[in-house]
């Protein structure tokens, strides 16, 4: 229906006019389309897992939940609490969910080990980890790294940072990160690892100034990883393509939801969180909401719209993968995405 | 554009705007003054407050400190084995009330060559104490309570945390250890007490400011630790509430406590329990590098003086309405009696003299005012009856004159020419009086038919006695006058007739002549009158030589001389009185006898009547609109001779 290398072709029409056109048209078809073709059949049960904590990084998810988008599209969805110690993946493994989102490259060496899970929505299209540093410590470009204490977290959150050390030629110190900035904020470590729209305002609110800090943003060197996405269970996919790929179409209005509507969002949000039992604050939400915005529809004009798993995205995770060790060889985007409106980039 | 209103306006105004900048004036000092005496006042007090509060957390972290630092020393100075480090912690967890647990956490293998972990933990756990170890699943080494102290080699409170147990607000104070291995300083492990922050959180909410007023802490990243709203721990930090309040301001003040400075806030912090504007001071608890902040109420500690002062404001203002009315009451008891007066003084002037004055009441300047006025309305009452009856018998007096007016007018001879069958002599005469009834006259007759006498004079004095007196002078010429007495015994009886019983010493000049009109002859006697111009035919114009004689009527036995002088035909006598000679002009000079033998000569071939008409008109022109202070009277006799008789 959309190509988007179509897109890519109408030139003079600003990037962001021709996202929010495309935008459109897949919300026309899902309002069009969903009640019409759901409107008398039985709500499918289907559940959800996010890969962490509730906060308004899943915004989209809980707001579609809450404004009934979910059920307009004909699911009863049940949204299962992940966090730290309930990896989504594993659990999508398991079969206790049938859709997660799971980072990209979590997900490509899960799908290389084995687990046959499947993209069906790229939604996270920047990469929002990066590397924090204190001015005041003498930071300021990436040499000035080298020998320095720097905190990284485990696993996933370790490929980008050392495809960059490598890229620059730095020796560091790695300090295992835990999941507070307090090492950072005490001088333990001289840089430290941060989501843009989670430990960076963290760190800003507990007091240290944007102006002192030095950031490097993994996206601005050549490493831009797109993050969270939809998973499903090839099986479950196969079983029933319709509901998966109504559940990304619903889910993506639930993100244009909250988008338009960020203070009902953060309510939502902040619902889940309290009843979660996780520590609420409405400024950090908010930020974290408006961040997601910027990683979900980037201003460049060659991003890829939400929902579409860019080829040359997945290809640059993908090598880089392969090249740390992680993964013996790159999986066939073709079996690794479900384009579910026909519009991933073979 | 108050020049028109009333005194009672304009003292009300004035006064009231004098005395209310004055109350506006000491109100603000005494204002200013009292508010710099409160804020002295709270900021001692806050001192005071601040001091106690603090040195109470410090003594609760201090005291805490002291134990895992002491297990330190302990562990680094002697050999230990397992059970003597349980027998430590469990004693640390059971002899300590505010201890809820400890644990001394190894560094991998630093114990026991085949473990990884080990970190022995004991805990409160409903009244007894519990064990356990702290396992891979936990993973300590990246706690924040393991991976500070280790990294910054120092003791560090941890950030507050929600202890597993449910809600239990804690912090944890971890204690880095080592061990010589060949000489050299080597990190062993932590010890960490925990505490519970509950007996703090009460130490901060006893702080009570007046109603509102309130004590928070905030850890080192700026997170509520403890607060009224209880939201705000734990998932606010002062950067997140001035982020959300868009107050930099706020941001500021956080990062000064966190950076453990003490002080004000620069500008009003809004409480986030009412929303007040409130003063905010803060202090670093040094031992941990928390910060206490406390809020003033800025109205409640106003309150006292705000209340003050709208006391002061409503007194004042009440002053000033009394004070006006006051003034109102004074200036109404001045003017209304004034506004009274003015009317009356209207109608006084407008001639109503009945009109009613108030009354004076006091005897001050309006009482005095009213009495003036009294008087002068009294007066005027008196004085207008009197004009009214002075007017009348004026009025009657006036008539009686006009009556006398009428008889002396009648007693002159006002025919002319006086003998239109005689050719001989020409006579003309007129006269002016200065009031209603003059004192001069003049008379003419014929004695016989050969000798005519004229006479003019001029009787002192003005007015009826003076008309009087010449008409009984005129009487007694013309009744005396004969062809066999001269002037000069002419003049003597009648000066000793007037003089006879002449008590108010009247007197009368008199010139009287006997022109013989056959011969030309004149006799004349002169008795104190002015001298009479000769006008000859011949041209030449001259006043009649002589000394004057004694004024007639004055002294009783006077004697008078009879003179002569030739008339030719055509020569002719100006007679006048003192009127023509001294008229007067608005220069104050007079007409005098110069000037009048000027005018006498430019006309002197002219009639009779032509030349008193030339002179009357010389007199006017001279004098202009000047008044005529005195009777003008002017006689022209002219001899024309027997031959004018046959012409």
């Amino acid at each position: 229906m959309v190509d988007w290398g179509k897109v890519n072709r109408l030139r003079g029409i600003p990037a962001r006019r021709v996202i929010r056109a495309v935008l459109f048209s897949l919300f026309f078809f899902a309002a069009a389309a969903g009640p019409g073709a759901f409107a008398e059949a039985p709500l499918k049960k289907a559940s959800f897992i996010p890969h962490w904590s509730p906060q308004a990084q899943f915004a989209g998810y809980y707001v579609a939940q809450e404004e009934g988008i979910y059920k307009k599209h004909g699911i009863d969805l049940l949204i299962v609490q992940g966090g730290p110690h309930r990896p989504s993946s594993e659990i999508l493994g398991k079969g206790d969910a049938d859709f997660g989102s799971i980072w990209l490259s979590t997900a490509i060496q899960k799908r290389s080990h084995g687990t046959k899970i499947v993209n069906i929505a790229q939604i996270v299209q920047r990469s929002s980890l990066m590397l924090i540093a204190k001015k005041a410590r003498g930071i300021k470009r990436p040499e000035d790294l080298q020998g320095k204490k720097v905190g990284l977290w485990g696993d996933d959150f370790r490929i980008q940072p050392m495809a960059f050390f490598k890229k620059h030629n730095l020796t560091v110190k790695i300090v295992p990160q835990s999941y507070s900035v307090n090492l950072f904020l005490r001088d333990g470590v001289d840089a430290a690892s941060a989501m843009w729209y989670n430990e960076y305002h963290t760190i800003l609110n507990a007091g240290i100034n944007a102006d002192e800090l030095t950031t490097f943003f993994y996206s601005d060197n050549g490493l831009n990883f797109p993050e969270d996405g939809i998973y499903v269970m090839e099986e479950t996919l196969k079983g029933d393509p319709s509901l998966a790929c109504a559940f990304v179409r619903a889910s993506i209005e639930g993100w244009a939801y909250a988008f338009d509507h960020p203070d009902r969002a953060i309510d939502i949000v902040l619902k889940y969180m309290t009843a979660a039992n996780v520590p609420a604050n409405r400024v950090h939400q908010k930020w974290m909401l408006e961040r997601m915005k910027d990683i979900i529809m980037p201003k460049d004009k060659d991003a890829a719209v939400p929902g579409v798993l860019k080829k040359e995205d997945y290809e640059r995770v993908g090598e880089e993968l392969k090249r740390s060790g992680l993964i013996g060889a790159v999986p066939d985007i073709n079996e690794f995405a479900f384009g579910c409106t026909g519009y991933v980039q073979k | 554009m108050f020049k028109n209103k009333g005194i009672a306006f304009k003292l009300v105004l004035f006064f009231t705007l004098s005395s209310a900048l004055i109350f506006v004036a000491i109100f603000s000092y005494n204002y200013l003054v009292s508010r710099k005496m409160i804020k002295k006042g709270i900021e001692e007090n806050s001192a005071n407050l601040i001091i106690t509060t603090t040195s109470r957390i410090e003594v609760l972290l201090t005291s805490t400190q002291k134990v895992p630092q002491n297990v330190a020393y302990l562990l680094e100075n002697t050999n230990y084995d397992e059970s003597e480090l349980f027998k430590i912690i469990y004693a640390i967890v059971e002899k300590n009330p505010e201890i809820y647990g400890a644990a001394i956490a190894f560094e991998p293998y630093a114990f026991d060559r085949n473990k990884k972990y080990f970190a022995p933990y004991f805990y409160k756990n409903n009244g007894a104490v519990s064990f356990k170890y702290l396992d891979k699943f936990y993973d300590y080494f990246t706690w924040d309570w393991y991976q500070i102290p280790r990294a910054l080699e120092q003791p560090q409170w941890t950030e507050p945390y929600f202890g597993e147990g449910g809600g239990i607000l804690m912090s944890s104070y971890a204690v880095p250890f080592y061990r010589n291995v060949d000489g050299a300083r080597q990190f062993t492990g932590i010890i960490i007490v925990d505490i519970s922050l509950d007996y703090l959180r009460d130490i901060v909410s006893s702080i009570k400011i007046l109603n509102s007023g309130y004590g928070f802490l905030i850890s080192k990243n700026g997170t509520f630790v403890t607060h009224p709203i209880k939201d705000y721990i734990m998932n606010e930090t002062i950067f997140s509430v001035a982020e959300a309040r868009g107050d930099s301001m706020l941001r500021e003040v956080g990062r000064k406590m966190i950076r453990g400075e003490e002080g004000f806030s620069a500008t009003p912090v809004k409480s986030a329990v009412t929303g007040k504007s409130c003063i905010m001071t803060y202090v670093p608890i040094k031992s941990n590098g928390w910060s206490l902040g406390v809020l003033f109420p800025y109205d409640e500690l106003m309150a006292d003086i705000t209340n003050l002062n709208h006391v002061v404001l409503a007194l004042g203002v009440t002053g000033l309405l009394l004070l006006a009315l006051a003034i109102v009451f004074i200036a109404r008891s001045i003017t209304r009696p004034l506004t009274e007066m003015a009317n009356a003084a209207v109608q006084i002037g407008k001639g109503d003299l009945e009109v009613q004055l108030p009354e004076a009441k006091a005897g001050d300047e309006v009482g005095k005012l009213t009495v003036a006025l009294d008087c002068m309305k009294t007066s005027l009452k008196d004085y207008i009856r009197e004009i009214t009856e002075t007017t009348a018998s004026r009025q009657r007096m006036e008539s009686e004159l006009k009556i006398a007016r009428n008889i002396q007018m009648g007693i002159l001879p006002k025919n002319f020419p006086p003998f239109p069958e005689r050719t001989d002599i020409d006579i003309y005469a007129s006269t002016l009086p200065a009031r209603e009834v003059g004192g001069d006259f003049y008379d003419f007759f014929l004695i016989d038919k050969d000798h005519l006498c004229f006479v003019i004079g001029d009787a002192s004095g003005k007015g009826i006695p003076a008309a009087i007196f010449m008409a009984y002078t005129k009487t007694l010429i013309k009744a005396k006058a004969s062809t066999d007495l001269g002037t000069g015994a002419l003049m003597e009886q009648v000066n000793d007739e007037l003089s006879k019983g002449n008590d108010a010493d009247m007197f009368i000049t008199v010139f009287c002549a006997v022109l013989n009109t056959v011969t030309g002859d004149l006799s004349y006697t002169n008795g104190g009158h002015n001298p009479p111009i000769v006008i000859r035919g011949s041209g030449e114009v001259s006043y009649l030589d002589g000394p004057g004689e004694l004024v007639v009527g004055i002294m009783d036995g006077s004697r008078y001389s009879t003179r002569t002088l030739a008339l030719k035909p055509g020569d002719g006598l100006f007679l006048y009185t003192d009127g023509v000679t001294e008229a007067m002009n608005d220069a104050g000079e007079i007409f005098s006898t110069d000037r009048l033998k000027d005018v006498v000569l430019s006309c002197r071939d002219k009639t009779a009547p032509e030349i008193t008409g030339f002179v009357t008109d010389a007199v006017n022109d001279f004098c202009q609109s000047a008044p005529q202070y005195d009777d003008i009277t002017m006689m022209v006799v002219r001899y024309e001779g027997k031959d004018s008789l046959t012409v």
